[in-house]
């Protein structure tokens, strides 16, 4: 139909119009970077640690790349999609960003990822961890991690390490789906056994009946997945009705021994084994640094792995701003892919395929550490390198 | 005058009405750059205004309006993704389910206190919200429903593709909320709608001067669903996604504020409401990403104490 | 399963003791104070800070939690909530939710956002199994205290001049006040004595449901079908709904998983359709 053709071409000239805007204005003026986390809200810690993260990052960094000025713009989005995509669009259409981050929850980025694609703008996810986000859009590349990622890993350790059958208890939402079906299929490759997969409500859970069953079911261990927050809860629960003394272990992804709130759980967290690629405790002397600066600028509060997305984050933009001159678009999302340096929680690489994050794995153990000042910290002690995420479909 | 005279005087159109109309127009051409704000509270204002024909007319607390609204939401995007993009197909089934809705729901809210009422109406926005997170397979769960791709908007004067500005979107809003605020005025300035104001009044006696009360609550509460089902579709089509959050809670509670600060009883409370509402979240928002929740709560105990009227009438406050 | 029912009536009781206070709020000012749920969170964050910060015993700080509550409910009951009794029901909710979101992020900001734990003394951990029942210390521990209150409540009000005051004032506070009753006093000792409840219950229930600033918002639903359910007119109304509402959601999910949140609200929307006025209201009494 030519209308349809006029329109077409009328909305790529206007968009490209619009780019060509973009580039023009990026000669000289400020870079500016459109922040966009749930500062209010259920995800609110999210925000918090990365936003400190961000901040620390431009303290230590400066706020100057390729000879201009950076400017960070910090939006709420309270993690509800459609003010994500309301914030932004305008954030791209108005304040003509170069890059868009953050993205606390999974369908905030899934719903901004169209507006990627069409205003060719990269879009940095720093928090967001289900696998077919990267996939939605090519402009897309992750800092954080996926929950297939380090979950994996967890069921091959479980098999190495003498447990034939398990349950699973996941929260029921898509990074617990994510972690469910990844966690059951690892296992039964190995020769597990899934006795039972368990669901909890996302919101206000009661995990007396959820754990009742576990003891019924009686597995060698309970995998458990849970957004941080409920993991203080949920652990104490476990040890309220005995299922630390019953012999099944206990393993879960690190979600649920969340630096952020790890010291504050008390003894019902001690010998906690779990998988995760990032832990405050990591031995490095990058990760000290980096731990020390944080709770420094931050009265005390210890950094997570949300921080880390998010120190990472910015180091992936701040080097591509470098490389393409301070050019946005496809120049900037280039050099963004096959980065690959050394984070605080170990060697990193964005893979340029698939523009998602290659990391170690470590499995953890939750113990009281002496040399730093006796708080709880997940301690590494086995690490599955450069794992790639196996949730990408082929 | 007599009584008909004055009701007819009543329901006629008022200069500011028409100032309105065409102020939203000359938004509509006067800030593109905003088309996306603007479309925001369009929505909303369309949203509250289907809450005024049952909070403001016949007296009916909902806690729960979020679940037409979501409703509306979901079936527009998935009529889009699976049956056909065109967005006024997607718009009309929008609203002929969620008046359906509205239609069964309304059976749940003819007896009881408020309170009761108030409890139903939320209980049925937290069955939809975890009946849209169970059928993932439909709605795409908690990750929300993508690949929501609009086709072009067909209109007399051509095809327009939703823009990445979203001047489309907002003209498209804009269009449906002036069609519905001229059918609810129409609807509310009638011998139904004065009906329904008599019931709000004063329920026992409206019944015992022979109104059939439960009919007219059905049909206004239905109504209503189908209107809140209308800005609900213009949500998802606009913005291209629905997520879980359109049953929440927080939406039903939000558009009850909005009502509230606009006033009711009116029509137009939903208009005003949004706009305050929505440029005042967005200026404390920006001054304080993290408390302005705390702000918003600490003016509508104000609202509320001091009364709408004393407050947009400052010189009244030094009244002897 | 035994086990389940215990923990069932547990929740329950913990429920009934959170929702009391707003029940008789409703019931004797025809208040919807939806704000009830920040009482109990302040009591659950008053018992939080005096055991980490101070080392204040657990058992010290639930009377502490309970006068905390009941304080801030006395001072706002006359300076904001006294003007608000004959405004309409809209004005009510509005204001109440201004409250709720003031005193959310107030915590927010004083406290953070960090889920606060509360550590429990060692006499209240682990549990007893006696043959097929186990049966958590802790959770007996808020059916004990729980029960306690119930029964003082259901004996003030029934065997005192005060309980007698107050049942007058509920069914008819014009009349009551032109018997000469000082109503705005029973009004105020009764919201001070509910906020109280709520911030022991809140104190209580940090263990099990977990406390951090969204508390009042996450939990206000379950406070509100207690009270529609359970009528406002009686103690005992509230109380059996309670329980229904605490056994019916643990039991629906352990035997019917898939539909867990849904079980509660459809059984009380059945209910509410069956019974507007609730399930044991008082046929003829109250609004």
């Amino acid at each position: 139909m030519t209308t349809k053709r006029q329109l077409l071409k009328l909305s790529l000239g206007l968009v490209a119009a619009a780019s060509g805007a973009t580039v023009g204005a990026a000669d000289t003026g400020p870079i500016k970077i459109g922040l966009i986390l749930p500062m209010t809200g259920q995800q609110a810690s999210t925000g918090r640690q990365i936003d400190a993260a961000v901040k620390l990052w431009v303290a230590q960094n400066g706020d100057k790349v390729a000879g201009r000025k950076v400017e960070i713009i910090l939006k709420d989005d309270g993690a509800v999609p459609d003010a994500t995509k309301r914030i932004a669009q305008e954030l791209i259409v108005n304040d003509k960003v170069s890059v868009i981050a953050g993205f606390g929850i999974t369908p905030t980025a899934l719903a901004t990822a169209p507006l990627a694609t069409q205003s060719k703008t990269p879009l940095v996810v720093m928090a967001a961890a289900t696998s077919s986000i990267t996939e939605a859009s090519p402009y897309i590349v992750r800092t954080s991690f996926t929950l297939p990622q380090v979950t994996t890993p967890m069921a091959d350790w479980a098999i190495k390490n003498n447990i034939k059958k398990a349950v699973t208890l996941v929260a029921d939402y898509g990074p617990g789906f994510d972690a469910e079906k990844y966690f059951d299929s690892q296992f039964r490759l190995n020769g597990g056994q899934v006795l039972d997969k368990l669901r909890t409500p996302l919101r206000a859970p009661d995990f007396a009946p959820v754990l009742q069953k576990v003891l019924d079911a009686k597995p060698d261990a309970l995998f458990v997945f849970l957004p941080s927050g409920q993991g203080a809860t949920f652990m104490k629960q476990f040890a309220e009705r005995g299922l630390d003394k019953s012999g099944i272990r206990l393993i879960a992804t690190g979600d649920v021994t969340d630096d952020d709130q790890l010291n504050d759980m008390g003894d019902v967290a001690l010998g906690v084994v779990n998988s995760h690629h990032y832990s405050a405790a990591h031995p490095s002397p990058t990760n000290k640094k980096f731990v020390d600066a944080f709770q420094a600028a931050n009265k005390g509060m210890r950094p997570n792995f949300m921080a880390v997305g998010g120190y990472d984050g910015m180091r992936v933009i701040y080097k591509a701003l470098e490389a393409s001159k301070g050019a946005g678009g496809d120049a900037l999302l280039a050099a963004m892919k096959g980065q690959i340096f050394e984070s605080p929680r170990g060697p990193v690489l964005i893979d340029a395929q698939t523009r998602d994050i290659v990391q170690d794995v470590f499995i953890r153990k939750v113990q009281r550490v002496p040399a730093m000042g006796n708080g709880l910290y997940n301690v590494e002690f086995d690490v599955i390198k450069a794992v790639k995420d196996p949730g990408k479909t082929k | 005058m007599s009584a008909a005279a004055g009701l007819k005087w009543a329901a006629r159109w008022r200069w500011w009405e028409g100032a309105l109309l065409l102020a939203l127009l000359a938004s509509w051409l006067l800030l593109p750059s905003h088309a996306l704000l603007l479309n925001e509270i369009a929505i909303l204002a369309l949203f509250a205004l289907s809450l005024d024909l049952i909070l403001g007319y016949a007296g009916i607390v909902s806690l729960g309006h979020a679940a037409f609204f979501g409703f509306g939401a979901y079936a527009a995007a998935l009529v889009a993704k699976l049956v056909m993009p065109d967005p006024w197909v997607g718009m009309l089934v929008a609203i002929t389910l969620a008046a359906v809705l509205g239609a069964v729901c309304s059976l749940l809210i003819l007896r009881g206190s408020d309170l009761t009422r108030l409890m139903v109406t939320l209980g049925v926005a937290l069955i939809l919200y975890e009946l849209a997170n169970k059928l993932d397979w439909l709605t795409g769960g908690a990750d929300g429903l993508q690949g929501v791709v609009m086709g072009p908007l067909l209109t007399p004067l051509g095809a327009f593709d939703f823009d990445l500005a979203g001047r489309t979107a907002y003209a498209y809003t804009l269009v449906v909320l002036v069609l519905c605020l001229y059918v609810a005025r129409r609807l509310v300035h009638s011998p139904f709608g004065y009906s329904l104001q008599a019931l709000r009044d004063n329920r026992l006696r409206a019944a015992s001067i022979g109104l059939s009360v439960n009919a007219r609550l059905i049909a206004v509460y239905t109504i209503a669903a189908a209107i809140a089902g209308a800005a609900g579709a213009l949500q998802a089509q606009t913005s291209g996604f629905a997520s879980l959050d359109v049953f929440d809670f927080h939406r039903s509670a939000g558009v009850m504020l909005v009502l509230v600060i606009g006033g009711t009883g009116y029509l137009y409370g939903g208009i005003f409401g949004a706009i305050v509402f929505t440029l005042l979240k967005e200026a404390v928002s920006a001054w304080t990403p993290q408390y302005w929740n705390f702000w918003l709560g600490l003016f509508l105990v104000v609202l509320v104490l001091v009364g709408r009227e004393r407050l947009i009438r400052p010189w009244a406050w030094f009244k002897p | 399963m035994l086990t389940l029912l215990f923990d069932g009536i547990a929740y329950g009781m913990l429920l009934f003791v959170l929702a009391v206070g707003l029940a008789v709020t409703l019931g004797l000012m025809n208040f919807i104070n939806l704000a009830h749920g920040a009482f109990a969170m302040a009591g659950g964050y008053i018992t939080v800070l005096l055991m980490n910060r101070l080392g204040v015993p657990f058992l010290v700080c639930l009377p502490l939690a309970f006068l905390g509550a009941a304080l801030i409910g006395a001072v706002l009951e006359p300076l904001l909530y006294r003007r608000m009794y004959a405004r309409p029901h809209l004005d009510q909710v509005l204001f109440s939710i201004g409250l709720v979101f003031m005193a959310v992020t107030a915590v927010d900001y004083f406290v953070g956002g960090t889920p606060q734990n509360v550590q429990l003394p060692a006499w209240l951990r682990g549990r007893f199994d006696i043959d097929w029942v186990g049966i958590g210390k802790y959770r007996l521990f808020i059916i004990v205290v729980c029960g306690a209150l119930t029964l003082a409540l259901q004996a003030v009000l029934t065997h005192t001049r005060f309980g007698a005051q107050l049942r007058a004032s509920v069914d008819d506070p014009r009349v009551a006040g032109g018997l000469g009753l000082n109503v705005n006093r029973i009004f105020l000792l009764t919201f001070a004595v509910g906020s109280g409840l709520a911030g022991l219950g809140g104190a209580l229930g940090a263990d099990v449901l977990g406390l951090d600033p969204t508390f009042p918002l996450k939990f206000m639903i379950y406070f509100l079908i207690v009270c529609a359910v359970g009528g406002t007119t009686t103690i005992t109304g509230p109380l059996l709904a309670a329980l229904l509402l605490g056994i019916a959601d643990v039991a629906g999910k352990y035997y019917v998983p898939k539909l867990g949140a849904f079980i509660v609200y459809a059984l009380m929307l059945v209910i509410l359709m069956v019974r507007p006025q609730g399930l044991f209201a008082r046929a003829g009494g109250g609004k």
